[in-house]
């Protein structure tokens, strides 16, 4: 059951084509992100979600409700903002009673439900603290209590963890996740890190330039990118262009040729001969070995840089015209300049169509 | 570091030479204020006493040329800033709320603020003296609204600027995080939005209410005959009897000193946190 439906949402700053054509669904009690580089349009689609701005053309319905043009305060929103805007003249009681008194519930009431909420952030005791009082951290956990205290059916989150340290960010997440599992509520989080994309999204939406280039579940946007851009922004991705060359395996698989003559396998998936195509590889496609094994998908490249980051190392390895960022277990210890073997398993190429 | 013997003499001069550019005049002020008899060449007064004072504050009589209760000019100063502080910011707060929140093209912003400013930009005699004309036709020279009139011109523009610049500088989110949990605009900007901005707006009303007990040349104009404030006590004062016109300086200088110390404590660091990152 979709609690929320957005319906060819376009939204224009002047020329400027911020948000076009699109459309999504939320679906009960999972998370939805909105993945995307800075001026995607994910922040205006949120924003118009919330009832901040008025969108040009376009539906948005929450539970069959249409609330394209209600004001935000009466959509039933909570929302979580990137900067918190926790209200530093308030304590944490003023701030998460706010709502709450504006729906007019008792202060008996009130007390319970701030009390309840903040037993679930894991603040409890913390009622009467200034915000100016509380790590970055807490402050976070508190702007999410306030957006969950009056029970809202659908929450929206704008970058709530970018201002936090690396470390913090990744805690937060699997708490964020945590939270959400636990009280069944819908979520739509705006983000443009795709580690965390990855990790608390049951549907991904990638947008790029306003239009939305793929949605689909983690797994489904990391093993099967649409095109190159979704490839290289989901993981860090090396790209060899080429042109389909030929079909092989019943047209299960293809040849890729590129215009320094070499020619990688790859799994086919309705391309047609001569189409440009990209062929992505990730991390951890490149094995180094001799060519013993495998006849097909043998390179030779030459190290170019080294980065040694404890367990494993980075590499950067110039094949031909080309350069492939992998990475290994330490104890493949390659010198810089050195001459290496790899191998590319076909069936972990992802081929991508340029566009 | 250990700064240099020679760097620390520097700063004690600069130091020294500050504090007697800034603390002389008032220490002139307050020795003639007590001075009744004051001949060149001494340095110092022959004789002191509260003369003066007891005049100007209407405990005796005055029989000196230029020495009169100045109780009067001082209390109607204070009422008409009073009056002239209400009625601006009852107009600034929602000019200062508009300019900074509500989507206006910078031209038409930059032309509001512009014309607020106006008023000030040219010099004030020729401004007061075309104005008192102006006012002389429509009856409203020599009268406490004339006066106030002129003072809302003037205090306006530091009021309407002050509020716009508090105002921009407060974070939408606010304003919007109140509204996504429920609040109208109206309750966003009463229980969130005014509260926050109140160091700003005491700071506006300050400035206004400093302006007004201060404003001569407009009040001068247009206020003869029969308004007095007390800076025009003052400048009558100056040409005559200058212990006088001291202690009535000194008398001028008490709302603003009392205003730093109040200003002091509300733009305290209370009111900022609350944002992360």
């Amino acid at each position: 059951m979709s609690i929320l439906n957005v319906k060819q949402l376009n939204k224009y700053f002047g020329n400027v084509k911020a948000v076009q054509e699109v459309s999504f669904e939320a679906k009960e009690g999972k998370v939805l992100s909105l993945l995307g580089p800075s001026g995607c349009g994910k922040t205006t689609t949120l924003r118009c979600i919330a009832g901040f701005e008025i969108p040009d053309a376009g539906e948005i319905s929450l539970d069959d409700r249409k609330i394209t043009n209600i004001p935000p305060e009466k959509r039933g929103i909570g929302m979580v903002f990137q900067n918190y805007a926790l209200w530093p003249h308030m304590t944490v009681y003023g701030n998460l009673a706010f709502g709450l008194q504006i729906r007019q519930f008792s202060k008996s009431e009130i007390n319970r439900k701030i009390k309840k909420v903040l037993d679930v952030v894991q603040l409890e005791g913390y009622e009467n603290r200034y915000p100016r009082q509380m790590s970055g951290g807490q402050q976070q956990r508190i702007a999410m209590a306030r957006a969950l205290v009056f029970e809202p059916d659908i929450m929206l989150l704008d970058e709530p963890l970018s201002n936090l340290d690396a470390q913090l960010r990744e805690e937060m997440r699997f708490e964020f996740t945590e939270l959400q599992k636990k009280l069944g509520i819908t979520a739509v989080y705006v983000t443009h890190d795709q580690a965390e994309a990855l990790v608390i999204s049951d549907k991904i939406v990638i947008l790029n330039k306003g239009k939305i280039v793929q949605s689909g579940s983690p797994k489904e946007i990391y093993s099967n990118p649409k095109n190159k851009f979704v490839a290289g922004f989901i993981a860090v991705t090396s790209f060899v262009d080429g042109v389909v060359d030929s079909f092989t395996e019943r047209n299960k698989k293809v040849f890729v040729k590129t215009s320094d003559g070499l020619i990688i396998e790859g799994l086919n998936n309705n391309f047609t001969v001569g189409q440009e195509v990209s062929v992505a590889l990730r991390m951890k496609t490149t094995k180094f070995e001799n060519g013993e094994q495998h006849k097909i998908n043998i390179f030779k490249g030459r190290i170019t840089q080294s980065s040694y980051l404890g367990n494993t190392i980075d590499y950067k390895i110039k094949m031909g015209r080309w350069e492939i960022r992998t990475n290994a277990e330490a104890n493949y210890d390659f010198k810089l300049g050195e001459e290496v073997n790899f191998y590319l398993p076909p069936e972990e190429i992802i081929i991508t169509s340029m566009k | 570091m250990q700064k240099s013997r020679f760097r620390k003499t520097i700063e004690i001069i600069i130091f020294t030479v500050f504090m007697f550019f800034l603390f002389a005049p008032l220490f002139s002020m307050g020795i003639w204020s007590i001075a009744t008899r004051w001949y060149w060449p001494n340095t110092f007064p022959q004789e002191i006493g509260f003369d003066y004072w007891f005049q100007a504050l209407g405990i005796t009589k005055s029989l000196t040329l230029g020495a009169v209760n100045v109780v009067p000019a001082f209390l109607l100063s204070l009422g008409i800033a009073v009056i002239v502080v209400v009625i601006t910011m009852i107009i600034a707060i929602p000019a200062g709320y508009a300019l900074a929140k509500f989507r206006i093209p910078a031209l038409l912003k930059g032309i509001i603020l512009i014309l607020f400013l106006l008023p000030r930009a040219f010099p004030q005699q020729p401004v007061f003296l075309n104005l008192m004309l102006i006012f002389n036709k429509v009856g409203l020279t020599g009268t406490v609204i004339g006066v106030i009139l002129v003072h809302l011109v003037v205090g306006l523009v530091f009021a309407v600027w002050i509020t716009t610049s508090t105002f921009s500088s407060i974070p939408p989110e606010f304003e919007e995080a109140a509204r996504s949990v429920g609040a109208s605009r109206l309750k966003a900007f009463l229980k969130v939005t005014l509260p926050i901005s109140t160091p700003g707006l005491i700071a506006s009303s300050v400035f206004v209410f400093l302006t007004s007990m201060d404003e001569f040349t407009g009040t001068f104009f247009v206020g003869l005959p029969f308004v007095t404030t007390l800076p025009m006590t003052l400048y009558s004062a100056s040409g005559s009897n200058i212990q006088f016109a001291s202690v009535i300086a000194i008398l001028l200088l008490v709302p603003s000193i009392l205003f730093m110390v109040l200003i002091q404590k509300f733009l305290k660091a209370e009111h900022l946190g609350g944002m992360g990152g």
